[in-house]
């Protein structure tokens, strides 16, 4: 079993570990291959380009969303539960960008029987801008 | 040809009509720990994924009792049956004013997770929108809710997503 971490441990303003990707066509190309994600603006420049990115093909959204969701898993371990994820979508991946996943605790309280705990989550690019705005509540045990 | 400044709205009788409406019924193939274990692969990708998405003996060992997918794992990717559009690019997705199309991004509240055998169906609705113009012109952000069941009925997962249309 792998408890990462306690509820009893984790208080407001704790940070998650970073965690991080380099993102290009292998990694955009492996993910759009198992969600049958296939559009032109992520895999052709000129497509992208005509949807008004200068710098053409740009990486998926649901590819950042999946990211944040992997670093919440890694920071819970596998006896606990994520609840609730979400994102807005506000700048571009772009090609080659390093994307790093950050997550703040916010709150925490025992809710509807659970251990939950709320974040404020990003991924943010190599330049330090933030792309990706979101929260997340997990669920997490208790060591009692 | 249509300019930008002629378009008045990007609301269409087509979405008044479904607003609130579920529709999009779909009832997914059974999930297969395969499926399950190329998911985590490519979205851990370059390093390994945890355990729990591909071990059967580790993860018989968790709270899970057997391996279980990723929140995000999609069990309707690869339909047999599809929409067909010019050059394989869904609608929403072209490159003149008001068919341009981005992701706004999404909410998604978790319940049961799945596992391989697993049926999953899905029901969709358009909840609501709002225009405005925006740096890219005139801008449909619209939301759309989804409900995932699996074939005990219980609840896998909802979402709430952002469609812009620019």
């Amino acid at each position: 079993m792998a408890v990462n971490v306690h509820f009893e441990d984790v208080k407001v303003g704790d940070e998650i570990p970073a965690w991080s990707r380099t993102t290009d066509f292998m990694s955009w190309n492996r993910y759009a291959a198992v969600n049958d994600e296939f559009v032109y603006i992520h895999m052709d420049d000129e497509a992208g380009r005509k949807a008004l990115n200068e710098r053409g093909a740009f990486g998926m959204g649901n590819l950042r969303y999946t990211y944040m969701l992997d670093a919440l898993r890694d920071w819970i371990g596998d006896e606990a539960e994520i609840r609730e994820c979400g994102v807005q979508y506000r700048a571009i991946n772009q090609k080659n960008d390093t994307l790093t996943v950050t997550g703040k605790i916010t709150d925490k309280k025992v809710e509807a029987g659970e251990n939950r705990v709320y974040l404020e989550m990003n991924v943010v690019n190599q330049n330090g801008d933030p792309t990706c705005p979101g929260h997340a509540v997990v669920v997490l045990p208790s060591k009692g | 040809m249509t300019s930008e400044q002629q378009i008045e709205t990007l609301v269409t009788p087509e979405m008044e009509a479904r607003k609130g409406v579920w529709e999009n019924l779909r009832v997914s193939p059974p999930i297969a720990e395969s499926d399950i274990r190329k998911w985590a692969i490519a979205s851990y990708w370059p390093d390994t994924p945890p355990r729990l998405f591909w071990d059967h003996e580790y993860a018989k060992g968790t709270r899970w009792s057997g391996i279980i997918a990723p929140n995000d794992f999609n069990p309707f990717a690869w339909p047999i049956d599809r929409p067909r559009t010019a050059g394989g690019a869904p609608q929403g997705m072209g490159s003149t004013p008001g068919t341009r199309g981005m992701n706004g991004g999404q909410v998604e509240t978790f319940g049961v997770p799945m596992r391989a055998g697993d049926v999953i169906t899905s029901r969709t609705r358009l909840k609501e929108w709002n225009e405005r113009t925006t740096r890219l012109g005139l801008t449909l952000f619209s939301e759309t809710e989804m409900e995932w069941r699996n074939q005990n009925g219980e609840l896998v997962k909802t979402r709430i997503s952002t469609g812009i249309r620019y």
